[in-house]
């Protein structure tokens, strides 16, 4: 347990923002981007606006959620930390569990604070956000545990970020549409499918990113 | 240290792709013994050191190890952004000790502890990996060219180290394409188990 603590701040260390493997604001400027361009596109079309508001913020997380992917995984493959991981004992699930909860520490919480911004750009009424960042308290563990699973399964190939982003998209579907739909119909229901759906996932990823890892190794 | 290192493999094989690079070996290793592993580039020491590690499966044969495994291969398994003293503590801490200044000066690392370990030379990374094998004081040692981008002195610091780590009890296993003096002089040709 105690080698797992000092893993997870070592990943920690990494990710979050201002973190050695930098790059960790990128998601939060990226998103807050998109949020600030629709308005741009549709014009100053203030009912509109509030009304697609709400998916455009999803949009833009997801999308969001695909840029630290390419140097999630693969750099520790690379450097060969995970044999030496192995070598003492360390499972690849657990040293992937413990970067599915780095992964969404670094991530996560500042994509629900700049939702704020993001909200008001948009001009989203107070119950319309909170569905949104209750949606996305939901949802964003679903898509951490996603963009692990593919970023390791592609750590071992040469192919970087465009095929990340091109995987993640539509397996996240199924989390965008319950958590964006649960705007249409407030009660509730979207949100705990979604949340459901983001617990299966995080239970799953980290046996599936360490299979992946671990056939990286043995290959 | 806590019991008699063992490594002992039995009739192993290994494959890449659809080849079968060697098949075979038997090996048997008790502690305070050193096995040099010779052999031309691709004749599979890399992947027999790792099979020994247990980081790859054997085609066929089996391993049997006693003792904990310490391993250097090209790759230094050290954050490249972090600051050397950092990248080294994570590992030191994770085997539950702490990087001895006594062997980082041996190391002349003493004053690189700052320097972040992407800005290091080819000899300092190695160094710095061995520094890593040192503070995990593992009684198997799995070198894979230990020597690669060392000077002289280095050469002759990792032939110290392997002579006291054998004396100490540890079991040693070499693969190096230049010559290297261990304390004991047995030579595993790899190309006599070609398939």
């Amino acid at each position: 347990m105690n080698a797992l603590l000092r893993l997870l701040l070592r990943d920690l260390a990494m990710l979050l923002p201002g973190g050695r493997r930098g790059g960790s604001l990128l998601p939060f400027l990226f998103f807050l981007a998109v949020a600030m361009l629709f308005p741009f596109a549709v014009g100053p079309d203030a009912p509109l606006l509030a009304r697609t508001g709400g998916g455009v913020i999803w949009v833009a997380a997801l999308l969001a959620a695909i840029l630290p992917l390419d140097r999630l995984v693969a750099p520790d493959l690379e450097l060969g930390t995970f044999d030496q991981l192995a070598l003492r004992g360390v499972s690849e699930e657990a040293a992937m569990a413990m970067r599915l909860i780095a992964h969404w520490l670094s991530f996560a919480p500042l994509l629900l604070l700049a939702t704020l911004p993001a909200a008001a750009l948009l001009g989203l009424e107070g119950e319309i956000m909170r569905i949104v960042l209750l949606g996305l308290l939901a949802g964003t563990p679903g898509l951490a545990a996603l963009g692990l699973m593919i970023s390791a399964l592609t750590a071992g190939l040469r192919v970087g970020a465009a095929l990340t982003g091109l995987l993640l998209i539509p397996l996240a579907v199924p989390i965008l549409i319950f958590g964006a739909g649960a705007l249409s119909q407030p009660d509730g229901a979207g949100l705990a499918l979604c949340g459901a759906l983001s617990l299966v996932l995080v239970a799953v990823a980290p046996f599936a990113a360490g299979a992946a890892v671990r056939a990286a190794r043995e290959g | 240290m806590q019991t008699v290192p063992k490594l002992a493999a039995h009739q192993l094989a290994c494959r890449r792709g659809d080849r079968i690079l060697f098949r075979g070996l038997d090996l048997s290793l008790a502690g305070g013994e050193a096995l040099y592993l010779s052999g031309p580039n691709g004749i599979g020491k890399t992947s027999l050191l790792r099979i020994l590690a247990g980081l790859m499966r054997p085609y066929a044969g089996s391993v049997a190890r006693e003792g904990t495994i310490g391993m250097v291969d090209g790759r230094p398994a050290l954050d490249p952004q972090a600051p050397l003293g950092t990248a080294l503590s994570f590992w030191a801490r994770l085997d539950g000790g702490a990087a001895s200044d006594e062997k980082l000066a041996m190391l002349g690392l003493s004053d690189l502890l700052d320097v972040p370990v992407r800005y290091l030379s080819t000899g300092q990374t190695k160094r710095a990996a061995l520094a890593r094998l040192l503070a995990q004081d593992a009684q198997i040692w799995l070198l894979d060219e230990p020597l690669n981008g060392l000077d002289v002195q280095g050469v002759a610091l990792v032939e110290t180290l392997v002579a006291q780590h054998c004396a100490a009890g540890g079991i040693a296993l070499v693969a190096s394409h230049q010559p290297i003096a261990l304390p004991t002089s047995t030579t595993l040709a790899i190309v006599e188990y070609v398939a």
